[in-house]
């Protein structure tokens, strides 16, 4: 029924879309008001991008503390290992359609709603790397002296770098893809040119793709980069 | 609550979806909408319940045919990259990329080659198995001791017989444990199947988008199948390696 309407629906084209992307263009929804162009779209990514800092910073601070001292005390692995699988299982529309009913629509809802994807990736791997420094390396700092905190800060989180950035990258990316429905929040991301398509068009739809991929794209590489930064050079010369 | 009805209007109709999900038997969910703090509505819940069996057909659908595509070409890019050494980092590059993209984008960067529906959701979700099944292949393969297999040459193994009988049962268990992180994630992700016209849970949710009780309802069949598939799962590899039980047992 619906389905078979809705293979015959238009496409835009890539070269509609960049230009879309560049240079705004008169919608016949919004009375032949302008569209598009590279101050909306810088606008509407600046936006994804300021809800994506702000949920994966506020699941760093929550998750982070909770991880780490639960590795350093290597206690609590199931609630480790259960919320990291349970995380995966959140089905993301509805959570963010739930969090919008509950709590309300708006930028500082739609980030407490996001940074619930982020928690449980950097919890579990700031769990399993913590709990995989080698064991003779703690004990050989408790020997020289280190306090619980030192070992923590100056032993085991150097030595957990890469898999304390797979969580945060891993939230990350979980985080900004979501993002892209946030306009169904009232948030009003790069997904607002792709979820009203009678406002921006066909070109719009595919533009806000475009943007939306690249936007990923972007975090990702600029993340690897920073683990590349904060990895000591005594680990990144051995091969992984 | 009223403002967020206001938003959730104009995109019900920018909606592509099916219209006809909430058609009739309206008197109930009016009713159960007309009280915005009631979080769950049993009684609504109890009596249209049924409403939910195609969408999770749909849904059952949706995975397993992604896992399935997702792990055949996983699988086969693994098998070429243990035996093309050179392969393995593109590959994982390419596949990472692939992982990146986000879902909504990705499902309408493919509608101008593959048009809107199952087909696209499809393709899009069995894109981001790729990279997890990957990996996990290569590590079970990687983590083979090389003493077991210097004893499989030993006996006369051929490089393809050491592949079949002695490497890849031996992996096993990390391309399983690769094959259920994925297929939890495809469960989750397929709710937005929606966006590409390709019908699953995500139906329901995005037609009555600001109604608790059917948010849970669908989010909830949804965590529960996800579920359901790591069970099975899980009983596929205790039967695929019965060494490993066995060994449990001794110790």
């Amino acid at each position: 029924m619906t389905a078979t309407l809705l293979t015959h629906l238009p496409v835009g084209s890539i070269g509609g879309a960049i230009e879309f992307i560049f240079q705004s263009q008169s919608s016949s929804v919004t009375g032949g008001k302008e569209v598009g162009g590279l101050t909306q779209t810088i606008e509407l990514a600046l936006t994804q991008l300021e809800v994506t800092v702000l949920a994966v910073a506020l699941s760093m601070a929550i998750a982070l503390p909770i991880g780490l001292y639960l590795g350093h005390r290597g206690v609590g692995e199931a609630l480790a290992v259960a919320l990291g699988n349970a995380g995966r299982a959140v089905p993301e529309l509805a959570l963010i359609a739930f969090m919008a009913a509950v709590i309300g629509v708006g930028l500082f809802n739609v980030t407490i709603a996001l940074s619930i994807l982020g928690i449980p990736p950097i919890l579990t791997n700031a769990f399993v790397g913590i709990r995989q420094v080698d064991r003779a390396s703690v004990d050989a700092a408790r020997g020289v002296g280190m306090t619980e905190a030192e070992i923590l800060m100056k032993v085991e989180m150097p030595l957990a770098v890469p898999t304390l950035m797979t969580g945060i990258r891993g939230a990350t990316i979980a985080i900004v893809a979501t993002a892209t429905i946030a306009p169904l929040a009232g948030v009003l991301t790069l997904g607002d040119y792709i979820l009203n398509r009678n406002v921006y068009g066909e070109d719009g739809v595919l533009a806000g793709a475009i943007v939306v991929a690249l936007l990923a794209l972007t975090l990702e590489f600029a993340l690897a980069g920073l683990q590349r930064l904060l990895t000591s050079r005594g680990l990144r010369l051995r091969p992984a | 609550m009223a403002s967020l009805a206001a938003l959730a209007l104009p995109l019900a109709k920018v909606g592509e979806v099916g219209k006809d999900f909430f058609h009739e038997r309206s008197s109930e969910t009016l009713s159960c909408q007309a009280n915005p703090d009631k979080l769950f509505c049993f009684e609504w819940a109890k009596d249209n319940i049924d409403r939910y069996g195609t969408p999770t057909v749909q849904h059952i659908e949706l995975v397993a045919i992604s896992i399935l595509a997702g792990f055949a070409v996983a699988f086969a890019l693994a098998l070429l990259a243990h035996r093309h050494h050179w392969l393995r980092t593109p590959l994982l590059a390419g596949t990472g990329a692939l992982y990146t993209v986000p879902s909504v984008a990705f499902f309408f960067l493919l509608l101008p080659l593959t048009g809107r529906g199952r087909d696209t959701a499809i393709i899009a979700l069995s894109a981001y198995t790729l990279q997890i099944i990957y990996r996990n292949t290569m590590t079970g393969l990687a983590n083979v001791p090389a003493s077991v297999k210097d004893a499989g040459r030993g006996m006369g193994l051929t490089g393809r017989q050491l592949l079949w009988r002695v490497e890849l049962p031996l992996a096993t268990p990390e391309i399983v444990a690769g094959l259920r992180i994925a297929t939890v994630s495809t469960v989750a992700l397929a709710t937005l199947a929606v966006f590409a016209g390709g019908g699953g849970l995500g139906d329901p949710i995005y037609d009555h988008i600001t109604f608790t009780t059917n948010i849970i309802l669908a989010g909830g069949i949804a965590m529960l199948m996800a579920i359901a598939f790591d069970l099975i799962l899980l009983g596929i590899q205790r039967l695929a390696t019965p060494w490993l039980r066995a060994a449990r047992g001794q110790a």
